[in-house]
């Protein structure tokens, strides 16, 4: 599957929910069911400090393929996380660097990926894409 | 406005006259909780913005041309206005700045040029940011001592510390009458009156009581009263300080510019007049005169009767909070009045705040800028919801509902 035919997949599931509510709740689930970091990477050097939630991001290059594992202390933030996780792993570096993730605006969570809104993600996709840019370098 | 014209409360009427409550978020009617971040404006406040701008939209000050001095004029007004309303001596001791951060930061440098190395500065542990770093970054440049007066779980002060604290070094006591997380109000006049005994002056940064009661500045015996018009139902981008002619006088201008000066050579300068001294450059015109608007508005209000109200909103809120499994009321103090924060076990405040969003209730999350006090309470902030008169039971019932609603979600 093409990155983007993964960004089509996650609008097509969020397109089935006409509710704020129901969104959130599919959020909050995939929030729940993912464990998406070894609790030994929860280090500070992993924090990305938001104003409200807190995010952990781990990057590395497996492969020729980025990883990501994270995790955020704020439930809703860790189901966005998921979902970002969802589309960026196994992809390239140069795919991760210059891909334009859409699909959190066509699925109507921009405002969580605003630079103001301060929950870390904003800093986290900053981060994944600066990781997937050096692994480019680094090759 | 006189004692004797004032309206019976009703918050039916009320309501009618803030255009902004009626409205419809994510499909639901608003619900408005986040009036210690801002209030909503009535409409006569309203009203003056567009009529300023629409007609008498001219600079103030000097202007021989009509439309000058009528803005000229409704500006002083406005001035008097609030003098009356917050009841200082002389119109010349209300200095208009852009906010309560501007006025502490005016005082903190300014008042801050008559101190000396080894002076002492006294603040407590539940001020907002704004009434700590000014005094912060004034100790470093001066080479004075910050002090800070402790909390007890409940959140009040400990005021055996405070008394220890005093002495004939301290020089300021800068403390928020109202605290904007835990809702304490704190004994400003009893504080006001122990710095007065060693000589020290008292700020008392009224941003969070303004709104919610009558202020007296003689009765208070305060120092310098600081606040923001947007908490007080009137523009943003404008606020009053609040001091003692004597002192102010005593007090070197804060920023030069156009207004501060009486006489300007290459040589020197001499400087104007308060309250002109303190007020460079081209004021914020619209926002001073509809500020005065939103005083004229309350001054039609039985504030009495309004802080019983609030009061009973938010113990009821706070009650009602209470019989939730988990929740954790932070902020418990005797005398606390319009704010109602707190955490619920295993959930973070971030997640409750988006769900509320999502059901069309305006609450605040996050430390409130108060981190050493989330530090205190070893939290990583709060869902604080905070009433102002136009508030209504029903509006905390639904509130209530959607708590409750978001929880078992998150759970």
């Amino acid at each position: 599957m093409t990155i983007e035919e993964k960004q089509q997949e996650i609008i097509d599931e969020f397109n089935i929910y006409d509710d704020w509510m129901e969104k959130y709740e599919y959020i909050i689930e995939l929030g729940k069911d993912l464990p998406i970091i070894d609790p030994d990477k929860l280090t500070d050097d992993r924090l990305i400090e938001g104003c409200q939630s807190r995010v952990w991001l781990d990057a590395e290059v497996k492969d020729g393929k980025m990883q990501f594992s994270a995790d955020s202390d704020a439930i809703i933030t860790k189901g966005i996380i998921g979902l970002l996780i969802r589309v960026m792993n196994d992809e390239t570096p140069e795919t991760v660097a210059k891909t334009d993730l859409h699909f959190i605006k066509d699925i109507g969570l921009q405002e969580h990926l605003s630079p103001t809104r301060a929950n870390g993600l904003a800093s986290m996709v900053k981060k994944m894409k600066m990781a997937a840019i050096q692994a480019t370098i680094n090759k | 406005m006189s004692e004797g014209t004032k309206r019976p409360f009703s918050v039916r009427e009320i309501r009618e006259e803030f255009p902004a409550l009626r409205q419809l978020i994510y499909n639901k009617n608003l619900i408005y909780f986040d009036n210690g971040a801002t209030s909503q404006k009535p409409k006569i406040v309203l009203d003056a913005i567009n009529m300023y701008y629409s007609k008498d939209n001219a600079n103030i000050h000097r202007g021989v041309h009509f439309m000058s001095q009528k803005a000229t004029t409704e500006y002083e007004a406005s001035r008097i206005t609030i003098q009356k309303y917050i009841n200082a001596k002389k119109s010349e001791e209300i200095i208009f700045t852009k906010g309560t951060t501007d006025g502490i930061n005016l005082v903190a440098y300014s008042f801050g040029e008559l101190l000396s190395a080894g002076d002492e500065i006294i603040i407590t542990a539940m001020e907002h940011h704004s009434n700590i770093v000014p005094w912060q970054m004034l100790c470093q440049r001066k080479g004075l001592k910050l002090r800070v007066v402790p909390i007890n779980k409940k959140g009040e002060l400990i005021m055996s510390e405070y008394d220890n604290m005093l002495n004939s070094k301290t020089k300021l006591v800068a403390v928020t009458h109202i605290s904007n997380t835990l809702g304490t109000i704190n004994p400003v006049k009893e504080m006001g009156a122990k710095a007065h005994a060693v000589g020290a002056k008292i700020l008392v940064d009224g941003a969070q009581s303004i709104q919610h009661m009558s202020i007296d500045v003689k009765d208070m015996d305060c120092d310098f009263f600081v606040f923001s018009g947007h908490k007080v139902f009137g523009p943003t981008g404008i606020g009053v300080l609040y001091g003692k002619e004597a002192i102010l006088d005593s007090m070197p201008p804060y920023q030069g510019g156009g207004d501060m000066i009486s006489k300007v050579t290459f040589e020197r300068t001499t400087y104007n007049e308060l309250p002109f001294k303190f007020e460079a450059g081209t004021p914020h015109i619209a926002g001073g005169i509809c500020l005065g608007k939103a005083f004229e508005f309350l001054s039609s209000l039985d504030m009495v009767a309004i802080q019983k109200y609030e009061k009973e909103l938010a113990e009821y809120a706070q009650d009602m909070l209470d019989t939730f499994e988990g929740c954790r009321i932070i902020g418990e103090a005797k005398n606390k009045t319009s704010v109602v924060s707190f955490v619920m076990e295993g959930i973070h405040p971030f997640d409750i705040g988006t769900l509320l969003d999502k059901q069309g209730i305006a609450v605040r999350t996050g430390h409130h800028c108060t981190q050493p006090l989330m530090d205190f309470f070893g939290i990583p902030g709060t869902v604080r919801a905070s009433f102002a008169f136009y508030n209504t039971r029903e509006e905390v019932d639904k509130f209530i509902e959607a708590v409750e609603k978001s929880i078992n979600m998150l759970k």
